[in-house]
């Protein structure tokens, strides 16, 4: 009864952090329960993907999950200790032990470790209170051990046999902190708080991260996620443009093959359509705040360069640029970036985001990149910081445009808080709320 | 189609030159137990096809393959009437009585079996390989769902056609599109990504053999580093296998800077990617 209990709870905790696990799952997850040998807790694990997990970016959820409620070991054995003295013997011992570990790249060992370190200095407030990986962390400071590491590998420093190194070592030491804060997790949900656990520490999906509040790691790993979005996004895109109507008759040959059949125009011929490609213009805000909004933004429109006739970028702050340049095609990625942060010239005085001056240079430098056939895209808060929004210079431009559009990274529940003027710009041309590589993906194919 | 356990599945996928990890292990043997299909997504290059391919063999399995592509309908999937020799027949039979011809132009003689009926009948061990289930239309996996989940067809003038023996059914997807939830239910899910530098480093050991162990080791090495750049393609297992070959058609037994330089178009296929790449690998050597 215990097992079903278990699985239950597992399953709860699943749907609430954001799985869709249905009724029909759960039962071939039971099924397959039978069919393996519990002891074995990599086929249990196994088992459970197999069933419940359907997509990959469901997989880190389901992870954390499972350690919690089928951990590799219970309760703990380790003494706790006082935290060591800088220069303690012991001390250089667990960190000799760890680098030794770590050269050997044994995953089992590292495990042990992990959950040895955590037992003896885990627990906070002198080894009464809540446990911590930090503390931890703190004490052994794995990734100071990089460059003995290295010695110990390397005949000489430098070229490609350090970097492959350095990156095996850096892969070895996140995978020890993992094992840290995973020990760290069980220990806590022992001690009485497993759902409360699990609630603190799901994080959502990539695709639902805000940009806003995304780490480096997050924004590399979203970077990465670019090209098979753009690639997804454009096999769907094709799809939809072959399967539309098709287009209007041609008449002429219509006409010339009815002949054949005495006049009577049995098939129609129709011509071609023309794919709907519009043109784009990109403004974009591209000062500190929302800057890696404008840089996924515009990632994402040259990734899917093939779908818009032309596309032309400008960034601004309080001076404005075009940076159609350093998106050119073959372009790196992260070079592009950078170049345009250093390069283009978007700074004028302050170097905080002045949307009437930024609006007020381009209608006058570069006010013939809009035409008719324009769909104008402008990217940013709309926090003026409380200066004028311009906003008959954008009536001017949206009048010249085919469509015109705004997305805000904020949620749409602080806009209008502060300096933001989104509902006075939202009068005059629709605002979306773009928060995540989801919305934003919904969005641009839309557009295309 | 028995296995006994996953560790079962493993030994004989390893002695056939796949090498399993555990989830793969585990997965294809509760799939063979609990006798549903398996979806297996990933980049392209990982080993999706090959592993269908894999069991077949050890499993001493026919292998029945329905390639997915854009515009792939039910006559091309399930079964069609051979209407060209249906005439023919028509026409032979001169004046004979209606009926008769048309309970003869509806027989098996002249049904054209298509993949998925193929693999229902067959009486034989079957793998049922449906290979790159996102390039078809959503229609299809419709057809899919109602084979998959019965494991029959009915075909109006022969009546229903239940299979005698469930074959193993394998999808494999690029995920170049969402598959639909209903079918993604009916299946068990295996996310097969880029292996860990130790497990590459044996895939190309069996794959390519000749090469030398401190060789294979660099070179998953160094696809592992290359796979953590922010490229636009990471190498597939496929392409570094390729790369081992080449070193060893050129008779490089060492994979310094410049052997790197030399053969770098053979991971990869863009040239930002390479640029980057000879950016980041060179970096202070010189």
């Amino acid at each position: 009864m215990a097992l079903l209990d278990r699985h239950i709870g597992f399953v709860a905790a699943l749907r609430e952090a954001g799985l869709p696990v249905s009724l029909a799952e759960g039962l071939d997850a039971v099924h397959a329960l039978e069919a393996v040998d519990l002891g074995d807790r990599a086929s249990l694990r196994a088992a459970y993907a197999a069933t419940l997990v359907k997509r990959p970016a469901h997989r880190e959820a389901f992870d954390l999950l499972f350690d919690l409620w089928f951990p590799a070991v219970m309760g703990s054995t380790e003494e706790a200790r006082d935290r060591p003295a800088y220069g303690d013997p012991e001390l250089a011992r667990l960190r000799d032990e760890l680098s030794g570990i770590l050269l050997s790249g044994d995953d089992e060992a590292l495990r042990a470790f992990a959950r040895g370190a955590v037992g003896a200095y885990g627990r906070g407030n002198g080894g009464s209170g809540t446990w911590f990986s930090y503390q931890v962390l703190r004490i052994l400071s794995a990734d100071t051990l990089m460059a003995g590491l290295l010695n110990a590998v390397l005949a000489e420093r430098g070229g490609l046999d350090e970097k492959v190194a350095r990156r095996t070592f850096a892969r070895r030491i996140a995978r020890f902190e993992e094992l840290v804060g995973q020990d760290v997790r069980r220990r806590i949900a022992e001690e009485g708080g497993l759902e409360r656990v699990a609630r603190a520490n799901v994080r959502p999906p990539l695709e639902q991260v805000d940009f806003l509040r995304a780490t480096r790691a997050d924004l590399a790993a979203l970077r990465r996620e670019i090209h098979p979005l753009a690639r997804r996004l454009a096999t769907r895109l094709t799809v939809r443009n072959r399967h539309g109507r098709r287009g209007r008759l041609d008449f002429r040959r219509t006409v010339r093959t009815s002949l054949s059949t005495g006049g009577v125009p049995l098939t129609t011929h129709h011509r071609p359509r023309r794919p709907h490609k519009p043109e784009l213009v990109v403004l974009c805000d591209a000062s500190d705040s929302v800057s890696s909004f404008a840089h996924f933004t515009l990632l994402l429109t040259y990734a899917l360069r093939e779908q818009f006739a032309k596309v032309r970028a400008f960034a601004f702050i309080d001076g404005l640029d075009e940076v159609t340049r350093f998106f050119a095609p073959g372009a790196d990625v992260v070079e592009a970036i950078t170049r345009m942060t250093n390069e283009a010239d978007i700074v004028w005085v302050s170097g905080h985001s002045d949307y009437g001056r930024a609006f007020a240079v381009f209608e006058e430098r570069y006010g013939d990149a809009v035409t008719p056939k324009t769909s104008l895209l402008i990217l940013g808060d709309a926090r003026t910081n409380y200066q004028d929004p311009g906003l008959d210079t954008v009536r001017r431009l949206i009048g010249r445009a085919r469509h015109a559009y705004w997305l805000n990274p904020e949620p749409a529940r602080d806009w209008d808080s502060g300096d933001s003027a989104a509902s006075v710009y939202a009068e005059v041309l629709p605002m979306h709320e773009c928060r995540n590589l989801t919305q934003l993906a919904e969005f641009v194919e839309t557009l295309a | 189609m028995t296995f006994t356990s996953p560790g079962d599945v493993r030994e004989r996928l390893s002695s056939v030159g796949y090498l399993p990890d555990d989830a793969i292990a585990t997965t294809v043997y509760l799939a063979a137990a609990l006798g549903k299909p398996l979806l297996v997504e990933g980049p392209a290059g990982v080993g999706k096809t090959e592993l269908a391919k894999a069991v077949a063999e050890i499993t001493r399995a026919g292998l029945v393959r329905l390639q997915c592509y854009e515009g792939l309908d039910e006559p091309r999937a399930l079964y069609e009437w051979n209407y060209k020799k249906q005439l023919l027949r028509i026409q032979a039979a001169g004046d004979q009585d209606w009926n008769a011809t048309h309970d003869d132009i509806f027989t098996e003689e002249f049904l054209l079996e298509r993949p998925l009926l193929t693999a229902i009948r067959r009486a034989d061990p079957t793998v049922l390989l449906i290979d790159e289930t996102d390039k078809a239309d959503v229609e299809v996996e419709g057809l899919l769902l109602e084979v998959l989940s019965d494991f029959q067809v009915t075909i109006p003038e022969l009546g229903t056609i239940t299979a005698v023996r469930r074959p193993f059914v394998v999808l494999t997807s690029n995920a170049t599109r969402e598959l639909s939830e209903a079918l993604k239910r009916r299946c068990l899910y295996l996310h097969l990504d880029y292996p860990s530098p130790e497990r590459e480093r044996d895939i190309v050991r069996v794959r390519v053999p000749g090469i030398e162990d401190a060789l294979a080791e660099r070179l998953a090495q160094v696809v592992a580093t290359l796979r953590a750049l922010e490229l636009k393609k990471a190498p597939s297992i496929a392409e570094t296998i390729d790369w081992a070959r080449t070193l060893l058609a050129l008779g490089l037994d060492h994979l310094d800077a410049d052997a790197i330089n030399a053969t770098l178009g053979v991971v990869l296929k863009h040239h930002s990617d390479q640029e980057r790449a000879r950016k980041e690998l060179d970096g202070s050597s010189r």
